[in-house]
């Protein structure tokens, strides 16, 4: 047993309220402010209204900008799910020579700053790509998107496919069932909760992403992160700012939780 | 014969299943089509970007040989004190993770009753989710002029930091305190028991065994955790722009050169990269990677 007298367990409790509010104070005032009535942000709140909230709702520009980081999350997340699952099957089956350069390449994109893959995807684009007369535009941020997203549904669907059991196949095969029958009837219904769940998670980390995005996303053209980053770096700050980051918070909680819904009900099978 | 019958009518499959090496070639070519063809490729091209230099006149970039991109990192003093100042901001972001990791981890494994346990895991996982730029903007709103941190201080006559490294520091730390946060109370929560029990049999009590048993067995977790907290300021601008006052961190000079001078960006991005690199090899010295 690990005894603390009574005087270290109220220091350590103090400890954990200190980071408790820390880390939920600054957004608890992000969503108060977000009723707050006057235009920029301030703390103690005045006076509350629903102002912004139907300002945000008529504004064409939040439309727009909500509307190109959904295509944009879309597009990236079907991607990661196709290369995502077939780099998952080849790693989770076969043991061969470069095993663990394939596991990094996947890991790399997220694992080097986000300033780094977007200026050397901003560096193709414009200097390698443009010159030689292809243009990608929006297509290009997708690319990038696509790049890191692979990581989480690979991460997803290697866990579940590492933990099947591979005599399920064999004997789905024994019984003359081709490789495509096999995985259709046998493999897929085994991993598809996983494969939804990297799936939702690979669509979440796209719609938060911005500074891949400042150097990809091609001139004109907002995603929704980028909108709240242009009216950040206005002098005063703008009450809808918070409208709309309190958007984001809650939309980019909903995948997150199906997903982790989707890995648990598995789980306790 | 059966069999035979059977494997004949799928010729497909029966090719693919005597020919594993085969199978995995088709499984691998798209991905690393995609990886090797979109991705290393792009990082090579920033690579040999960073060798090119502009026409100082027309401001194009001219495909050449010149190491001057490189040099300026170390001969422009903005360049070399900004590379400097990064590397400290991103250290002292780990130390800060580090100091309430640790009481943390051990009041969640060792203290808390199960469900304080569980709610305590679910609090500090959850804004990692929340979005990153709207974690910013928080703080951002706490530590204006007009905010809460100083509404709450100014009965104490504090007026709080205001924007500059200290705030930025901060904001990185609340940004990527989970990645620290959840290691150790894991590797806290792995301890075996009977640990603690011969620790407290041999007389220690609780802060002797904290710094003499659980520390030095929680270091590999540490470790892990740190290469997060590191690699993530070190490349971080964002917060330094909205949070820093006027601090310039090494991502700041790589985004505001991306158009001006794209050799200079380029060269610049190769100090995160090596930075990082450093910091892992010296982390797998220490065989804590393999725990990741």
């Amino acid at each position: 047993m690990l005894r603390f007298s009574r005087g270290s367990r109220w220091l350590l409790m103090a400890i954990v309220s200190v980071v408790l509010i820390f880390i939920y104070a600054p957004l608890l005032v992000l969503i108060l402010n977000a009723f707050n009535e006057r235009q920029i942000s301030a703390w103690p709140i005045q006076e509350f209204s629903f102002k912004w909230w139907v300002v945000a709702y008529e504004s064409e520009a939040i439309r727009a900008a909500l509307l190109n980081s959904v295509i944009v999350a879309f597009g990236a997340m079907l991607i990661a799910m196709v290369l995502g699952s077939l780099v998952a099957f080849a790693l989770s089956k076969y043991e061969f020579f470069g095993k663990g350069t394939v596991n990094l390449l996947v890991v790399l994109p997220i694992a080097l700053p986000g300033v780094v893959t977007g200026v050397a995807f901003s560096n193709t684009y414009s200097n390698f790509l443009t010159p030689a007369g292809i243009q990608l535009g929006y297509f290009g941020m997708i690319v990038a998107h696509a790049t890191f997203c692979i990581v989480m549904v690979f991460n997803n669907v290697f866990a579940r496919l590492k933990r099947m059991n591979p005599s399920l196949q064999e004997a789905s095969m024994d019984l003359g069932q081709g490789l495509w029958g096999t995985f259709r009837l046998v493999t897929f219904p085994q991993f598809r909760t996983a494969f939804a769940a990297g799936a939702l998670l690979a669509f979440a980390l796209s719609f938060d992403e911005v500074v891949v995005t400042i150097f990809t996303a091609p001139p004109g053209v907002d995603t929704l992160p980028l909108w709240i980053l242009k009216e950040m770096a206005r002098p005063n700050q703008a009450s809808v700012v918070n409208v709309v980051a309190t958007v984001v918070i809650l939309l980019s909680l909903i995948p997150v939780y199906v997903s982790q819904r989707l890995s648990r009900t598995e789980n306790e099978k | 014969m059966s069999t035979v019958e059977k494997t004949s009518q799928r010729p497909v499959s029966t090719y693919l299943h005597k020919r594993p090496t085969f199978r995995l070639v088709a499984l691998l070519a798209l991905p690393m089509t995609w990886l090797i063809g979109v991705y290393i490729i792009s990082l090579l091209l920033l690579l040999v970007t960073a060798v090119w230099f502009i026409d100082p006149f027309t401001s194009k970039v001219i495909p050449g040989f010149t190491l001057d991109n490189f040099v300026s990192i170390f001969s422009v003093p903005a360049y070399l004190s900004t590379a400097i100042r990064t590397l400290a901001i991103a250290l002292a972001v780990t130390v800060v993770c580090i100091l309430f990791a640790i009481p943390l981890g051990i009041f969640m494994a060792k203290i808390a009753r199960p469900w304080v346990r569980n709610l305590l895991a679910v609090a500090i996982t959850l804004p990692l989710w929340a979005g990153y730029l709207v974690k910013l903007l928080a703080m951002r709103l706490t530590f204006t002029e007009q905010g809460l941190f100083n509404w709450l201080m100014e009965p104490f006559g504090i007026t709080g930091p205001g924007f500059g490294i200290p705030v930025t520091v901060l904001t990185l730390a609340y940004l990527w305190f989970p990645y620290m946060a959840l290691p150790v109370f894991t590797a806290i929560r792995q301890l075996p028991h009977n640990l603690f029990d011969a620790s407290a049999d041999l007389g220690a009590k609780g802060w002797p065994t904290v710094f003499r048993m659980v520390l030095p067995l929680i270091t590999p977790a540490i470790i892990a955790g740190s290469v997060f907290t590191f690699s993530l300021s070190l490349g971080d601008y964002l917060a330094a722009k909205f949070v820093g006052g006027s601090t310039q961190m090494i991502g700041s000079i790589i985004a505001s050169n991306i158009n001006l001078n794209p050799p200079v960006a380029a060269a610049f991005s190769m100090v995160p990269i090596a930075f990082v690199v450093m910091y892992l090899v010296i982390a797998r010295r220490t065989g804590s990677l393999e725990r990741m």
